[in-house]
């Protein structure tokens, strides 16, 4: 087997080295009733030829999304990633290196690491950021968590506009948690009344910018609202871009800003791996859940970085630490920072305001549709469309003709009534063919 | 000696020991590399992207008006950049990763091209299902393989890392417990003292109360402990097996019925599973839910920290109570279930959602590489040698480092405590220190807590029987130093790693977490 160096002789010499006579003496302490001959129902091994044959054909069985005109988003969102980052990635000093606990012989992870969070947090304009989670639902999660831990309260109210993936992980947590959650009806146009429902009890206001529907929020006096009733305000994003040309969060007073920064240099990956991004007020640090990174010296006073306070972690503290995370997303906030890096601010700013003329041009395109309407006043690079008929269906019907139309709000909502709702994405990728081939279609199917 | 153009063609005579100091602190391949914060440039950038022309802004006010402030590198600017701070890491690829408990194995790079297809690497979650039916099926098939290698009934694919599988767990017997109407009195969930601290954060997180279980002399659970403790307020038990003393826990079945018959559940931790691949099914041992870290047993990738991938094993009692999604087979494909209503009509009652989407499908394309790679037959060979190389490392080693529990076989992982570096002056850390001048990355040290100065040993079934020879001898030569008071070799070791020890103390007690500019920097974009 091409993995496997050890051979047949020399596994004879290992045994009779360590002294028993088969390798089943090793695995003596396994009941023997319970010892297995093998994976008899399996199949053997394959060449690398026949792997990439039999995957290949299950890759074949999908449709990718360069491969068509393509709107979907909803949460995770297609863009064009510089070739570079994917070849840096997979350098095998990234690629294949662990947790960075032995800091002398990882100063490439830590350093990265440090001007991720730096980047982070001069993005969502925030003081502090982590060193990435898993994604930005469960960074969302965790959030909800540490707002709990700061305010000693155990209610959080959960915004209409929130993703509503987003908003059942927070309720699944909090269900187990045994905290309180209050979820706002769907608001598909921002017009929700957030203010009244913060009160003495509430420990957080979750919102999203721009939210499931794409609507951009103004978050100012919700901040102020939260903080005279001592609460906090948690805000979140599903499209990491927007804010290269949004005011972000933390310039509205949020307290907390989590988000999904798969749009920067990560794939679509059919949902995952992706990045969460977790940044905050550097008050509220040691309260933050996941892996951090600082700057400290080395024997010689040379400038270097280690994982620190750590004393919040689960490795030390076990059911006192703040959060249960061991791993993070290592090598796809690698792809972040390296994507970021490339940006710069005026790359990512020029990239943001791309992708909103391409929506706004697709709004354009759209306005001559009677079958459709557009709902939103305001969207960075996805909005919703009211169509005549079911959306699923519709989807479905330009799927078949080879466009991806967007994602029926009906498929994040089922039974919430709403399911004449298409929730459309255009970014940078989206050509002037693209926009036109979705506009025939709508206009034969909506 | 001097060739014809007079030039020499061997070393000179200076003294080689003497350590010149360099204008630029580069030592030759070993390059000095700033922040991108320091050498950036705000009006930079390496990506090529048209200025749009004039539009219509539907921002609602809301434009961004500061400068972000975040410099930017062009390609070669960047590719050097990464590259160099690349070469500051240690990888798998680079030696001996014995990290125990944490299955450093080869990262075959097939994986990686398969995870890259455009078929897995560029689907939208939310496409519609008729255009994903072959990840739908991959995702199929991989539920397959390891519900047959664990012999299990029902598996959770999406947690997204180890931790989010525990949780995951956890949560599935929160569930069942509070289903059978006694969620107000089964509240405590006994951990060993020896077990990872995220079993007992992941039981604290949702709820429960940790109770203790101590690990007996031999370094596994004495049975008698866990009937003195389950009752009535038992929830589960959460036990690591093969354990983090790299030993098989040779009373699991009793303990299973133990649990089981004070009416609780066994969640098992996973993380050691690439030891028994092939050689036993946790299904046959009383297991009612365990997480399997694809990147351990299953070789993703590692990456500096993740990502990871979770799934999670049931058992019959644990089945209905999975989280959304899951992927059901119907006589016209694959299909997703992905709200709560959908389950309960497939008559399940799934305890909520753990994540957005789908789980980390870019770590079970890899996986099922790596599976269908090896096949039953490499699998089981895999696990067996794991198992020999650790033991091979062990027994070459007894002699001069010493074992907690006793001159005996152990699993993937070989454990040595610190009571043979007792007088020496040589600490574990320094001991590991002095393993990175040696060409190595340390063992895990201090963990389990349960043993003094622990070095935990995971070879994996990587390692050829020559490389493993060479790591020996190193381990040999430094045991013997430490033991003839050559303390000064470990004490300030490394010596030639980029970086001397770090400081750990103070970035915690002044924690600077991000670059902050040494004075004002006005940002061109203003």
């Amino acid at each position: 087997m091409r993995y496997l160096p050890l051979s047949n002789i020399e596994r004879a010499d290992m045994l009779a080295r360590i002294g028993v006579a088969s390798i089943d003496d090793l695995f003596a302490d396994i009941p023997a009733d319970k010892r297995r001959a093998g994976l008899a129902d399996l199949p053997t091994r394959k060449t690398e030829m026949e792997v990439e044959r039999l995957l290949g054909r299950m890759a074949a069985r999908n449709t990718a999304a360069s491969a068509a005109p393509f709107f979907v988003g909803a949460g995770a969102y297609k863009h064009h990633v510089p070739a570079t980052v994917d070849h840096l990635i997979q350098r095998s000093e990234f690629l294949t290196s662990y947790t960075p606990y032995q800091p002398e012989i990882a100063q490439g992870t830590l350093q990265y690491l440090f001007e991720f969070q730096t980047q982070v947090a001069a993005l969502t304009g925030m003081e502090v950021a982590n060193a990435s989670m898993y994604d930005g639902s469960t960074a969302c999660g965790e959030a909800v968590l540490m707002a709990h831990r700061v305010t000693r309260r155990r209610k959080a109210v959960l915004s209409g506009g929130l993703h509503p993936h987003y908003a059942e992980v927070v309720r699944t947590l909090s269900r187990m948690a045994e905290d309180e959650v209050v979820t706002l009806a769907p608001d598909v146009s921002a017009t929700e009344d957030l203010l009244a429902a913060v009160d003495r009890e509430t420990s957080c206001v979750v919102v999203q910018t721009p939210d499931v529907f794409g609507n951009l929020r103004d978050l100012s006096a919700l901040a102020e609202k939260c903080h005279a009733e001592g609460a906090l305000l948690v805000a979140v994003f599903t499209e990491a871009l927007s804010l290269g040309l949004v005011t972000p969060p933390g310039h509205m007073g949020a307290d907390i800003v989590v988000g999904e920064g798969q749009s920067i240099g990560n794939g679509l990956n059919f949902g995952g791996p992706y990045v969460g991004l977790f940044a905050t007020r550097q008050k509220y640090v040691r309260q933050m859940p996941g892996r951090l990174c600082g700057q400290t010296v080395d024997a010689d006073g040379n400038r270097g970085f280690v994982l620190t306070l750590s004393t919040r972690e689960q490795h030390i503290r076990r059911d006192k630490a703040t959060s249960n995370i061991c791993t993070n997303s290592g090598l796809c906030s690698l792809a972040w920072t390296i994507h970021m890096s490339l940006l710069g601010s005026a790359g990512l700013s020029r990239l943001a305001r791309l992708n909103h003329v391409n929506a706004v041009k697709l709004h354009e395109a759209l306005e001559s549709l009677p079958e459709v309407e557009v709902l939103n006043a305001s969207y960075f690079n996805e909005f919703t469309l009211r169509l005549k008929t079911p959306a699923a269906a519709v989807v479905e019907a330009l799927a078949a003709r080879g466009i991806m139309a967007g994602v029926p709000v009906s498929r994040l909502l089922p039974g919430a009534g709403l399911d004449d709702l298409l929730l459309v994405a255009s970014t940078e990728i989206n050509t002037d063919e693209d926009r036109a081939a979705l506009v025939a279609g709508l206009k034969e199917h909506a | 000696m001097l060739n014809r153009q007079g030039r020499a063609t061997q070393p000179g005579e200076a003294a080689s020991a003497v350590v010149h100091p360099t204008f630029t602190g580069n030592r030759a391949l070993q390059q000095e590399e700033a922040l991108i914060f320091e050498f950036g440039r705000l009006d930079a950038t390496g990506v090529d992207v048209d200025e749009p022309v004039a539009f219509t802004s539907r921002l609602g006010g809301l434009e961004r008006r500061d400068g972000i402030g975040l410099p930017g590198l062009s390609e070669p600017e960047a590719m050097r950049h990464y590259v160099r701070l690349s070469q500051k890491n240690y990888g798998i690829d680079t030696g001996v990763f014995p990290l125990g408990s944490c299955t450093m194995k080869h990262n075959p790079r097939l994986n990686e091209r398969m995870a890259r297809l455009p078929g897995f690497g560029d689907v939208h979650p939310l496409q519609p299902v008729s255009t994903v039916q072959g990840a739908l099926e991959l995702m199929d098939t991989l539920a397959a393989w390891l519900l047959e290698l664990t012999g299990m009934p029902a598996v959770a694919l999406s947690p997204k890392a180890g931790a989010h599988g525990e949780l995951c767990g956890m949560m599935a017997i929160k569930a069942a417990i509070a289903h059978k109407g006694e969620a107000g009195t089964r509240r405590t969930v006994l951990v060993p003292d020896s077990a990872h601290g995220t079993n007992p954060a992941t039981a604290a997180l949702i709820g429960f109360t940790v109770k203790p279980v101590p690990v007996r002399a031999d370094g596994t659970v004495d049975p008698e402990s866990v009937r003195a403790l389950a009752g009535p307020d038992t929830a589960a038990i959460m036990l690591t097996n093969p354990n983090t003393c790299g030993l098989f826990e040779p009373d699991v079945v009793e303990i299973a019925e133990i649990v089981h018959a004070a009416g609780a559940y066994f969640y098992c931790d996973g993380a050691n599973f690439n030891a028994i691949v092939g050689k036993a099914r946790p299904g046959d041992l009383g297991v009612d839910a365990m997480h399997i870290n694809l990147h351990k047993t299953f070789s993703t990738p590692h990456g500096g920290g993740g990502p990871g991938s979770g799934p999670v094993v049931l058992s019959d009692r644990l089945a209905a109570f999975a989280p959304v999604p899951f992927v059901v087979r119907t006589a016209d494909g694959f299909r997703l279930v992905e709200s709560e209503a959908d389950a309960a009509g497939q008559g399940a009652q799934p305890f909520g959602r753990l994540t957005a989407f789908h789980g980390q499908m870019g770590m079970f394309v890899r996986a099922l590489s790596y599976m269908l790679s090896h096949g039953a037959d490499g699998m089981k060979q895999a696990s067996e040698d794991a198992v020999l190389n650790a033991n091979y490392v062990r027994a070459c080693l007894a002699d001069l480092l010493s074992q907690p529990f006793g001159d005996r076989p152990c699993m993937h992982e070989a454990l040595f405590d610190d009571s043979w570096l007792k007088d020496t002056g040589v600490s574990t850390l320094d001991f590991a220190k002095a393993m990175i001048d040696e060409g190595y990355h340390p063992m895990t040290v201090y963990f389990p807590l349960v043993v003094h100065g622990a070095m935990l040993i995971e070879p994996t079934e990587s390692e050829s029987k020559a490389s493993l020879d060479l790591f020996i001898a190193a381990l040999r030569d430094l045991a013997m130093a430490a033991k003839r008071g050559d303390a000064e070799r470990f004490t300030g070791a490394p010596y030639h790693a980029p970086r001397k020890r770090l400081d750990e103390t103070r970035a915690a007690r002044q924690p600077i977490l991000r670059w902050t500019p040494p004075e004002p920097v006005r940002d061109a974009a203003e």
